[in-house]
């Protein structure tokens, strides 16, 4: 059936990658306290994200797994930010 | 009936990749559901900037600090468990699932102590405390209420999924060949991590 051979994540690349989450959890706490005006959000979204990425690419597998879910992933998280990008373009220039 | 008898004689139709994807599109109509929550909120917080930020130093970071490392660990002991189903280890999967649950109840435990304290300070949805305070305020917390509410509802909705996992580990039927119901489980569970990954630092660490 599955001709390829599955990837089997090893236990210390998941520690790994568990350091590297809850050091950027520290950093996005301790960027607060710094006064970075509007790039304070900013900065706590790109972290967010890269958690995030880390997670989908890690964590769920995707990094390893077939292509096909990388590419509804992407698609659905396309389809979110053009639906973020209209909504912010009606809603300031309304 | 005949559909279910089929099912359990044999495997010929057992399909890992359309399970899977199957359970990528549900996914994605949760971070659909919550990207619209989101997308409520940044409205919102832009226009209330200032009520915004008062508002949230009602929240504890140090509580929503530890409740975020809590997910990070218990999404990497719920890979470790698939780790160890894929290397055949039944003990060690059993043992990374347990340890999920248990981080996952702390989660619980944690939020249930949080919210106390809120609703001892009289603040919760409809209170005369909070709706004597200014629109944004209100705003404010309906939306951490209802967002974190949603997300805890998933926690809770996480830990049967994986309880369920663990008791067909237990029974044999999710196995080293076999384990794609523990792989949605886990998909699942860091779906949880991952919203929550976006609700601190929304919630919490407003600057």
């Amino acid at each position: 059936m599955n001709e390829h051979k599955t990837h089997i994540s090893s236990y210390g690349s998941h520690l790994l990658v568990l350091l590297i989450l809850i050091t950027l959890t520290v950093v996005t706490v301790a960027i607060t306290s710094v006064q970075l005006g509007a790039f304070n959000t900013t900065a706590a979204m790109i972290i967010a994200s890269t958690k995030a990425a880390i997670v989908l690419l890690y964590f769920m597998h995707l990094k390893f797994d077939d292509k096909i879910f990388r590419f509804m992933v992407t698609l659905v998280l396309a389809i979110y930010a053009v639906v973020i990008v209209i909504t912010f373009f009606d809603y300031l220039y309304r | 009936m005949e559909q279910q008898a089929t099912l359990h004689a044999s495997d010929e139709h057992f399909d890992p990749v359309g399970a899977k994807i199957g359970m990528w599109l549900f996914i994605f109509t949760e971070i659909l559901l919550f990207g619209a929550l989101f997308i409520v909120y940044t409205v919102y917080r832009y226009r209330h900037p200032v009520e915004f930020h008062l508002a949230h130093q009602e929240l504890n970071v140090t509580i929503g600090f530890i409740n975020t490392v809590i997910l990070l660990i218990s999404s990497a002991t719920v890979a470790m468990s698939i780790t160890a189903l894929q290397t055949g280890d039944k003990k060690k999967t059993q043992l990374f699932l347990m340890l999920t649950l248990v981080l996952a109840f702390a989660f619980l435990v944690n939020k249930y102590f949080e919210w106390g304290a809120k609703f001892h300070h009289g603040i919760y949805p409809g209170s005369d405390f909070l709706l004597n305070l200014s629109h944004g305020d209100i705003l404010f917390f309906g939306l951490y209420f209802f967002m974190t509410g949603l997300h805890a509802l998933h926690i809770i909705v996480g830990i049967v999924f994986l309880l369920w996992a663990l008791v067909r580990v237990n029974q044999g039927r999710v196995h080293k060949d076999k384990y794609v119901f523990l792989e949605n489980g886990g998909l699942y569970w860091h779906l949880v991590d991952l919203i929550w990954i976006f609700l601190f630092p929304l919630f919490y660490l407003i600057h």
